[in-house]
């Protein structure tokens, strides 16, 4: 981005900003180094504790691990959607005794931790772990669904329901048939980026005691011993990041491949803030 | 239900230190990522590295994660916390501040190019701009968006119950685990005095949005 906030550096500000990177890389170098060096002390770096990835079993038990928290966010993702867009049709309603109680659903839903819901279920109705965070899940991110399509529709101009109350469709047939995939359609970067929330949100699985990554790594370190936490957590830090930064990646890809086709559409793609919780 | 009003002195506990929690950390993120920000439209390019970096990989960090780090892996390592809540707010707040430097981006982005163009023509420089005619400008606009972060932070203040940290949630699992005829109540409970914070928090958002939308 070529910014308008300060002028082309000239040769005496590239200067300047040139020393003022050198003085920050050393910095942030040195601290870097410094963390480095405390870990070295703590002996981090010896092979030893890496030398437990050299044993098939802790990837296998890391593999378990992926596989569990996919899994988890696979399943709650395709129940999830459904139910968000039944919810959206029932806020978005005509009727008042289907969208007010509705609404207070959906408040009661947004504004309680997801792990709370994952504790309710599990101790209330005494289900597996598996079933908890699935349901928490679903129930949390069915009501962001709904107000993020509900904001979708809520941009569609007027005319598209107009025209179609008047070629004599009835109004749920309108929602359905005309308004919705539009807002499903000009919403999906919200949507994708709501899985990475989703994602993420399947490691709060570790403290209803859900074996995912997280739960894996605690496992591992209690079997082998507290020296290889580290090493271990580090591995699934990094996994875990990457997963989610190729989900984040695909949200701006369909954004950007979005406006491209609006642009030579009929819809203006209309960046439209969604209130989503920021997790 | 006998459960709620017997047990009320401990929720009341838990509703103050997760709200203690929730100032606390919201007050710090709100610092480091309006710096954050800043850093990030700077012309020197090591802080807008370190920016993208840092927002990059901590948005794509689940927070548990992070209080897996702080309450876990970082006593192993040597560093100890006298109180857990300490750990717990610079979880809170590292992961926090990334989402408020990604929201008041795109209140910069958001104001017209008009107004930079206009400080820069009288002979404001860089911090000039930005302290005073884009930053007043972009932080109004993106007040809604960070009401809702810090919706998002009550909530997540959540998972410190979790990390032996006894707020609201810590209580609940401890209530839970001594009333357990009677834990659908006390989640009840529990839920409720979060509702009591998020609710109205997400009111005034909705308020401040329509406000600011009849403006511009």
């Amino acid at each position: 981005m070529s910014s308008v906030l300060y002028d082309v550096p000239g040769p005496k500000a590239r200067r300047a900003s040139l020393i003022a990177s050198i003085i920050g890389g050393l910095l942030i170098a040195g601290l870097l180094g410094l963390a480095l060096l405390t870990l070295g002390k703590q002996g981090i770096f010896e092979s030893q504790r890496w030398a437990v990835f050299s044993i098939p079993d802790v990837w296998g038990l890391i593999g378990n691990g992926i596989v569990a928290t996919l899994s988890a966010a696979a399943v709650a993702a395709v129940l999830a959607f459904p139910l968000g867009l039944l919810l959206c049709l029932f806020r978005i309603s005509t009727v008042a005794w289907i969208r007010v109680p509705t609404r207070i659903v959906l408040e009661f839903l947004r504004g309680m931790p997801v792990v709370l819901m994952m504790f309710f279920v599990l101790l209330v109705f005494a289900t597996g772990s598996f079933v908890a965070v699935v349901a928490g899940l679903v129930l949390y991110n069915a009501a962001i669904f709904a107000e993020i399509i509900r904001a979708g529709v809520q941009s569609l101009p007027k005319g598209q329901r107009e025209a179609g109350l008047a070629i004599g469709l009835t109004g749920f047939q309108s929602r359905l048939s005309i308004e919705l995939p539009q807002a499903i359609r000009r919403m999906l970067p919200s949507l994708v980026a709501q899985l990475v929330v989703l994602l993420k949100d399947t490691s709060l699985g570790y403290i209803v005691s859900y074996e995912e990554l997280l739960r894996k790594v605690q496992i591992m370190a209690d079997f082998l011993g507290p020296q290889f936490l580290f090493p271990v957590f580090f591995v699934a830090a990094a996994i875990y990041i990457a997963i989610n930064f190729s989900v984040s990646r695909l949200a701006i890809w369909i954004e950007r491949r979005g406006s491209k086709k609006a642009a030579g559409g009929v819809a203006t793609a209309a960046a439209v803030e969604i209130p989503t919780g920021a997790k | 239900m006998d459960v709620i009003i017997e047990s009320l002195p401990q929720y009341w506990d838990g509703f103050l230190r997760t709200l203690f929690l929730a100032v606390v950390s919201g007050i710090i993120a709100l610092v480091v990522g309006t710096l954050l920000a800043a850093a990030r439209v700077s012309p020197v390019k090591a802080l807008r590295g370190f920016s993208m970096a840092y927002v990059e990989i901590v948005r794509n960090t689940p927070l548990t994660i992070a209080f897996f780090f702080a309450a876990v892996v970082l006593p192993r390592l040597g560093v100890t916390f006298e109180q857990f809540e300490v750990a717990a707010i610079i979880a809170l707040s590292a992961y926090t501040s990334a989402f408020i430097a990604e929201a008041v981006r795109s209140g910069v982005n958001s104001v017209p190019v008009g107004q930079a163009e206009a400080a820069r023509s009288i002979g404001m420089n860089f911090a000039q701009v930005l302290n005073y005619i884009i930053l007043p400008q972009a932080l109004r606009t993106v007040i809604p968006p960070m009401i809702n972060i810090l919706i998002a932070l009550v909530k997540n203040s959540s998972v410190a119950g979790a990390f032996f940290v006894l707020e609201l949630f810590g209580y609940g699992k401890q209530l839970a685990n001594a009333h357990g005829d009677s834990v659908l109540w006390v989640l009840v409970g529990v839920a409720i005095f979060y509702l009591l914070i998020t609710v109205p928090l997400g009111y005034v958002a909705s308020q401040v949005e329509r406000k600011v939308a009849i403006a511009r």
